[in-house]
Order: C-alpha cells, then structure tokens, then sequence
C-alpha cells in the first residue's frame, strides 16, 4: 500500500480526508462530503448551472492533467441549448512516468472525484458521467465502484438525486487496459468507445463534438476532485491558496533520489528548491543535486542551477520547462544524462500509438541513435541528428505526444550535451545501469 | 440465464457481461473493460472469447483483434499464473528498478515476456504503473508491491509460490 506522508509546509485541501477511512460513505459525508454538490442544488435550478461554472471560474483552477487550461472556461464552452446528451469523463488514466498522485487520490477519497464528476455533470447539464482509470489500476476501481454503489444506495446517483424531482446523474465506471496514449482526451473517448486509442483531429473540440459526438467536459480526476472544496469554500477563497492566475494546491508527486519521496500537497507557485531540499527532504544519501524533471517525463529539464522557480504553470513555461502533471523527478550526480534520455524516449516510442508519422518515426530514430551513442558506437553528428528530429516532431502531430518525446530530448541534448560528446569519445559520465541485456531499443518489448 | 447461448464464460461472468452492454450509450463502449475480464477468467484472450465478444457487441472478430492488439495488458497467449510486472521506467529506474528485473529474471531463470516451466510464474518489464513514489515497484497480477529490494522480492515470490497469497 502506498505510504502517505506529510510535512508542514503542505497546504491540505485535497489531502484533508486522506488517513481517515473517506473510502467509506458515511465517513465522508461526516467529513462535509457530498455539501458542495447539495450547496449546488440549494441554487435552485435556474441559477445552479451558472453558479457553478461562476464558482469554478473565479477560483482559478486550471487542468491537474498536465495541460493547465482554466477549468471553469472549459466547462463554459458546452453549447447550453445541445440537442445531444452532454458527457462528464474523468481521466484517472494516469500514465506519465514519475506521475501517481491519482493512485492516491483514488485510494483515498474516491467519493471526492464522485461528487466532482457530479458537480461537473450539474454544471454542464449532463446526466451521464464516465470515471476511466489506468488499467494497471484495477485494485483502486474497486475501490471507486463501491463508492459508487454506496452512492447509489444513498440515493445520491441514479434517477431524482437527493430527492429532486427531474434531476438525474449517473455514473459509470471502467478501467483501459494499458496505453500512455490514452491519456490524450481524444485518444480517451476513442478508447472508451472500445476502439484503439488514436487521437481524434481537433477542432471541434470535446466540448462541442466529444464522446458519441456529444458534448463532453474532460477533466483530470485531479481538477474534478478540487471541485467539491472549491463549491465548500468559494472560488476567491481557493484562488487565494495559490499565485497569480494559478489557482489553489495540488499533489506533488516527488520521486527520484530524494529521502523522503512521496505525493505532498503544496500551494501553487511553491518553491521547487524548497519542494526537494526541505519537503521531499533533500537529495538521497547527501549526494549532489544534477538534474530536475519537474512534471512527469515529458517536461524538459532543469539543471541544479534551475531550481529556484515557482511550482506553477506561468513560472515554468517561463523557464522554459513545464509543470505538466506534477510528477517531479531527481536526479543526483551519479546519473548519466544519456542513459536518462535513452531511458525516456524509449518510452514514448513504445508508447507511439503510431497514427502520425513524425511521431512514430521521430521516437523511433532518436531511440535508435541514442542507443548507438550510449553503447559507445555514436559520433558527434549523431547528437545533431537527435536535435533536428526532436525539432521536426514538435508541433506535427495530432496529439500532444509527438511533443512530449521531442521537448525532454530536447533539453538533455541541449544542456547536457557536453556529456553526449564525451559518450561519443568513449567518456562515460555518472553511473549507468541499462546494458545490451536490457534491451537498448526496445524489440523485445 | 446469458443473452448467448453456450457462452464460453462462468455463468457469473456471462450474467456480467450482459449487464455491461447495458450501460453504455453504444453497446461496443463494453468491449475493453470485457476484454480484461474475460483475459482474467482464462487467463488469455482465446479465439472463442473473441468470437463471442464480437457476438454479444455485434462486432466483426476482426474488430475486436484490431482493439485487442492496441493495448499492452491483453495478451492471446497464456501467462503465468502470477504475472510479475516489473517497472523499469525512470523514476523505479533511479531507486533500482533494474537490479529488481534482472534479480527476477534469474531468481525465475525466464526473461521478458516468457513463462516457467510449471506455469507458476510469468515475467514482463513494463513501463510506468504509477507508482513512482513508492519506487522501486513492480505488479504481480493486479497486486501492487512498492519500496522493493531483492530480499523483499524473494519474499513476495515465496508468498504467491506457496500459496500464502492470492492476488485481487
């Protein structure tokens, strides 16, 4: 079981239930469960909609995901007079290395991201909302469908909910069944309309033309289960929690060479310095700081000497990186940055869903090339090959994750490229583990 | 009673799939999660659990394998009958995710993706499970382990081979 840890410069909103039993219903309810979504209704039904979208708005919440767009705006752009049924789908297929604060979230206060798909659904005038969890993630659907039988059983989903006439929602619940890809919105719907998960062309957008051909908000399971504290709270009192135009917490997940790894709650706009030297409690055994990645593996990474920028989504484009998903990686001396890149676009081109071509052959040959460098066979043309088919995939593709293997190469290769030359002149930095045994490139895989 | 008749599947697992059907806007939205649930039943996803899939969604068999070849936790042969997952990707890779895959591989004496002769164990390197707080992790079935060394794989092994344990 994951363990959860603490440190007091955490500001709990989403961790307020966690430890304390919320899996079950009646806990959670005494926990001011499910008084967001009833404050909702208490609107009346006229003005509900707006006050939730209002709500959403001003607190300046924006995507958990990675993409950071304002949620409340996103729940704006569902066409209000749509003659086809409206959808809520919750992404909890939580897939970017070094990302697993919706593991937690799941485990802990599955009613949470309930009440948040319940209060997108009430916003948006949907009756129907789909919770999609990672396929690895079985044990935690579980959890999530007993929740939502309890749920049911209350009378809180299903048909006149907490006993208004007219006013249903349902929920369904499924796992994938192991695809990155599928954590792109449209590669999503495609997938849980039981179709390969392929990116769809945008525009239109979900939020006109999304699941089925309705309109549908997708949200982050993150983002949904922020909802609930924000209706309880208000938007101003939420946006306040964070920085400017950055609204409120959210779950760091700090893993890599740190003492104490693990998912923390910290404001928006907190100190990544402060994030690995005081709350993750410094780099491991005293060794020195080389590197950051600092919101899941597709983020371009940050130096030692980077680190002192605010953990939001403003402050990170600025420098040059992004926040993405949450997942903040370390990385001590001993790294070899060429293993590290090796190791990452060994990923992503495992997991091209292969639909565009400068994606599936892009992660392909740099995969192919580092992998001659880092065996020692490289020359330094090699390293400029590697740049210009990371500059050619960005931006020509459906999906964003042509863009997620070229922007980490990217920036291994342009700031650690002294340690690429020395790999071609047969100096190994660091401490590498990957061998010819592991599989270098993937076939096998 | 199954809306199939002669249905491959248990009689609770038929009577899960009928309902599953229901609950969709479209009937084939089912296909994934009956996918992984008929795979956790035999064990594999044969040619007549394709058929019948393919039946119960009116769907081509053809359809239905174009899905199944998309995603990496659905297999057509059989695994283990505990499949151990191990996770090499970047965060477990820092904290010795690959010292925990070769200790498996000779610990099992099998390589990625292959079987032990007496069909108890299976072994697959697979990427990010999601764990990456918590690494080094690995998967045995659906059961997550964390914060491995080689001692505590030994042990996790042992439980799942003398039948101490069962998986969800």
């Amino acid at each position: 079981m994951p363990k959860l840890v603490s440190h007091s410069d955490e500001t709990i909103v989403l961790k307020r239930r966690f430890g304390q039993g919320a899996t079950d219903i009646d806990k959670y309810i005494e926990l001011d469960g499910y008084a967001a979504v009833r404050k909702a209704i208490a609107q009346g039904p006229e003005k509900m909609p707006a006050w939730i979208v209002d709500t959403m708005k001003a607190s300046g919440l924006r995507g958990r995901g990675g993409a950071g767009f304002p949620t409340g705006l996103k729940w704006s752009f569902v066409p209000k007079g749509s003659t086809k049924p409206k959808y809520v789908l919750v992404n909890g297929d939580e897939s970017e290395p070094g990302t697993c604060k919706d593991h937690v979230l799941f485990l802990e206060d599955p009613h949470a991201v309930i009440e948040g798909t319940m209060i997108a659904g009430l916003g948006i005038g949907s009756k129907l909302g789909f919770i999609y969890l990672r396929g690895e993630y079985r044990y935690l659907l579980k959890i999530v469908e007993k929740a939502v039988a309890a749920a049911y059983a209350k009378g809180f989903l299903g048909k006149n909910i907490f006993g208004v006439e007219g006013l249903d929602f349902d929920i369904v619940t499924q796992t994938g069944a192991g695809a990155y890809e599928v954590g792109e919105e449209s590669a999503l719907m495609e997938s849980l309309e039981g179709k390969r998960g392929i990116p769809r062309i945008k525009p239109p957008f979900p939020a006109v033309v999304g699941l089925y051909g309705g309109p549908t908000v997708i949200n982050n399971a993150e983002t949904i289960a922020a909802a609930p504290h924000i209706l309880l709270m208000g938007g101003p009192e939420y946006a306040k929690l964070g920085s400017e135009r950055n609204g409120g917490t959210r779950l760091f997940g700090i893993s890599g060479h740190v003492e104490r790894p693990g998912v923390y709650e910290l404001p928006m706009g907190y100190s990544l310095r402060k994030a690995i030297y005081e709350v993750a409690g410094g780099i491991k055994g005293g060794k020195k700081l080389k590197a950051v990645v600092p919101g899941g593996a597709s983020c371009p990474v940050l130096t030692a000497d980077e680190i002192d920028v605010g953990l939001d989504f403003d402050q990170m484009a600025k420098a040059g990186t992004m926040l993405g998903s949450g997942g903040i990686v370390v990385l001590d001396e001993t790294v070899s940055i060429v293993e590290f890149a090796l190791r990452t676009i060994k990923f992503y081109q495992h997991e091209s869903c292969g639909w565009c071509i400068p994606c599936r052959e892009g992660t392909d040959w740099i995969m192919k090339t580092l992998a001659r460098v880092y065996e020692g066979g490289g020359q330094k043309k090699d390293i400029d090959n590697v740049q210009y088919l990371a500059e050619n995939m960005m931006g020509r593709t459906f999906c964003p994750l042509g863009d997620a293997a070229a922007m980490p190469t990217l920036g291994f290769v342009k700031k650690f490229r002294k340690e690429f030359e020395d790999y071609v002149e047969g100096k190994r930095a660091g401490t590498p583990v990957m061998t010819t045994e592991h599989d270098l490139v993937g076939a096998g895989h | 009673m199954s809306t199939i008749a002669n249905t491959i599947f248990s009689p609770e697992l038929a009577a899960r799939f009928d309902h599953l059907v229901t609950i969709y806007p479209v009937k084939r939205s089912a296909l994934i999660p009956m996918l992984l649930y008929a795979q956790d039943e035999i064990g594999y996803v044969s040619e007549a659990a394709i058929q019948e899939i393919a039946a119960r969604l009116d769907l081509f068999d053809l359809e239905v394998r174009s899905v199944l070849s998309y995603y990496s936790m659905l297999r057509t042969k059989p695994a283990g009958k505990y499949n151990v997952q191990v996770c090499t990707n970047i965060s477990c890779m820092l904290r010795g995710g690959y010292e925990i895959l070769d200790h498996c591989k000779a610990k099992l004496g099998i390589g990625h993706k292959q079987v032990t002769a007496d069909g108890v164990f299976s072994l697959e390197e697979v990427e990010c499970i999601g764990a990456c707080c918590w690494a080094p992790a690995m998967q045995v079935n659906y059961d997550f382990h964390e914060d491995l060394t080689t001692v505590k794989v030994d042990e996790i092994l042992a439980q799942y081979r003398s039948g101490a344990k069962e998986t969800i």
